[in-house]
């Protein structure tokens, strides 16, 4: 479904993903995993517009996406879930998911998906009148997943869904991502830190270290691979 | 009583003005995070418009007037999204003060260009009194149907752009840019449009500002823009700035205050100091303005 080829992306002289390609097949949760400054970001923004690409391409649905603007990536079924969650804090919860359906006409299709991510986020209901900014942060990564699926997205990027939040609120995100992707068929590429975790949801995995990826392969493979074990596994 | 009502009336109708002013500064703030200094020109520019569309028309008719408004709102529409197009998209991106400092440049360039003999030059001309004009008295206090006319399209436009930025796709679209641009791109916002679109919108009402000003000061010149544009930016900031209503209260105080310190013998000559003095007061007690938040906290 999506297929990127020698992605290069940088900032002023610093190039920080250098060559990087993987492919998401349709119906699967592919990660990308790697520590700090590794570049998972800078791919991310540059497969959803938000980023220039230097070189390389990225095709979605045997579209070229590079060259493109945001809004026309969204658009095309690209759902991206941003680092730091970028939900707007001045805002409502109703308000924030209304903004996510933004480039949906249908308000039938909006009433719709809306319940549905009520049902992944029932927290969501509950706080609809509260304004963004004074949620939980759990509830505002429910709230930026929740957002992003109000566009109807056919593919969904989440980069570090798990970042500042509770052991045990990881744990209930990271079930609902499962199940969006079992229940609706969304296909999901998963950027985090956590690698144990994503590796455990994920059906195969690339290590990017630097800008490039070093390793790939099926996530239950790497699980057990003892160089991925000593560097991003805590032995 | 008479006095001071007579005196609330001439201050609401220059406020007015400087309210249309200061919803467009407030309004590219919104989106972009910076003072556009050119926009005094383009309330200049408007009132060129107005004059030279005026002059061709027969005077006195409501149709004549409202056509010079619409002139003048329209090419102001395209003057804003032009300059954005041409001068601040490029620079999108780089240091504040870089954009700043291009503003102040757009605005020197276009009073410059006025000025050219070609142009229209130096000298300030007439402005033709396009609306009907009537006097009115009501329990003493005289009123122009200029000034009528002030308060009346201010208070349209202003309606307009509150109904536009609550009630409309655009309006959420320009909303969620001001919260967050890349945000509100990645849920399918075409930012770029939506900018050009806040400038056209904005620079339409300094436009009918330019027409309104002229009309009831009747002469037009290059350096028009100057002091009304710094004033509206004052009030702008007076009302917090980014806010669209705190932009409409704080050109309706700043207009009053200056008209009622104008009026008082002793202190007129001083009108435009105490003005601004009013300002640094509002700020040092509320230092985000009347109306505005204290910043969203970006992440
Ligand atoms: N706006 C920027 N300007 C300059 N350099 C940047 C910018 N953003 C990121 N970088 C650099 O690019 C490299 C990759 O950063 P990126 O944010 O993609 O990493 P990441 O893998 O997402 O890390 P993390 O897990 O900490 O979020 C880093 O070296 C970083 O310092
Ligand atoms: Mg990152």
């Amino acid at each position: 479904m999506l297929t990127v080829t020698n992605l290069t992306v940088g900032y002023g002289a610093i190039t920080a993903v250098d060559g990087v390609s993987l492919a998401v097949p349709a119906g699967a949760i592919v990660t990308l995993i790697g520590g700090n400054g590794a570049g998972k970001t800078t791919t991310l923004r540059a497969l959803s517009g938000l980023l220039r690409a230097r070189g390389g391409s990225a095709t979605f649905d045997g579209a070229e996406l590079t060259g493109l603007a945001p809004h026309e990536i969204v658009a095309r079924g690209l759902g991206h879930v941003p680092e730091g969650r970028m939900i707007f804090a001045n805002l409502t919860v109703d308000e924030n998911l209304r903004m996510g359906a933004y480039l949906v006409r249908d308000a039938a299709q909006v009433a719709a998906t809306r319940e549905r991510v009520f049902g992944l986020f029932p927290r969501l209901r509950e706080r609809l009148r509260q304004s963004a900014g004074t949620l939980s942060g759990g509830e505002q990564q429910m709230l930026a997943i929740g957002r992003a699926l109000m566009g109807g997205p056919k593919f969904l990027m989440l980069d570090e869904p798990s970042l500042g939040l509770a052991p045990q609120l990881v744990g209930a995100i990271f079930e609902q991502i499962v199940a969006i992707n079992r229940s609706q068929g969304l296909t999901i590429l998963l950027v985090e830190q956590n690698a144990r975790l994503a590796l455990e949801v994920s059906s195969y995995a690339y290590v990017l270290e630097s800008g490039r990826i070093v390793m790939a392969g099926p996530s239950t493979e790497l699980r057990n691979d003892p160089r991925l074990k000593s560097a991003y596994l805590g032995g | 009583m008479q006095e001071f009502l007579q005196q609330l009336v001439n201050g609401l109708s220059l406020g007015a003005i400087y309210a249309l002013i200061a919803l467009g500064y407030t309004m590219v703030y919104g989106v972009l995070r910076f003072i556009n200094f050119a926009h005094s020109e383009v309330f200049m520019v408007g009132a060129m418009t107005g004059w030279a569309v005026g002059r061709q028309l027969p005077q006195g008719t409501w149709w004549g007037g409202l056509v010079v408004l619409g002139a003048a709102m329209l090419v102001c529409a395209l003057l804003g999204m032009t300059i954005e197009r041409l001068v601040y998209r490029p620079l999108r991106g780089t240091a504040t003060l870089n954009v700043l400092i291009t503003a102040i440049g757009v605005s020197l360039l276009l009073q410059s260009v006025f000025q050219h003999p070609r142009v229209f030059g130096a000298t300030p001309q007439l402005f033709p009194p396009v609306f009907p004009e009537r006097n009115f008295a009501l329990g003493g206090v005289a009123l122009s149907s200029n000034q009528l006319v002030v308060i009346v399209v201010a208070a349209l436009l202003m309606v307009g752009l509150e109904l536009v930025v609550h009630r409309t796709r655009l309006g959420m679209a320009m909303r969620a840019v001001a919260l967050n641009p890349q945000a509100a791109q990645l849920v399918g916002v075409n930012i770029n449009a939506v900018i050009a679109l806040t400038f056209a919108l904005g620079s339409a009402l300094a436009g009918a500002g330019g027409v309104l000003y002229a009309l009831n000061y009747p002469t037009v010149e290059p350096l028009m823009g100057v002091m009304p544009g710094l004033k509206a930016f004052v009030a702008a900031v007076l009302g917090g700035i980014g806010s669209i209503p705190g932009a409409a209260l704080g050109g309706l105080i700043l207009g009053t205050v200056e008209t009622f310190v104008g009026g008082s013998a002793w202190l007129s000559t001083y009108k435009d100091a105490i003005a601004f003095a009013v300002l640094i007061l509002i700020l040092l007690c509320r230092p985000t303005g009347l109306l505005g938040r204290v910043a969203p906290e970006k992440v």
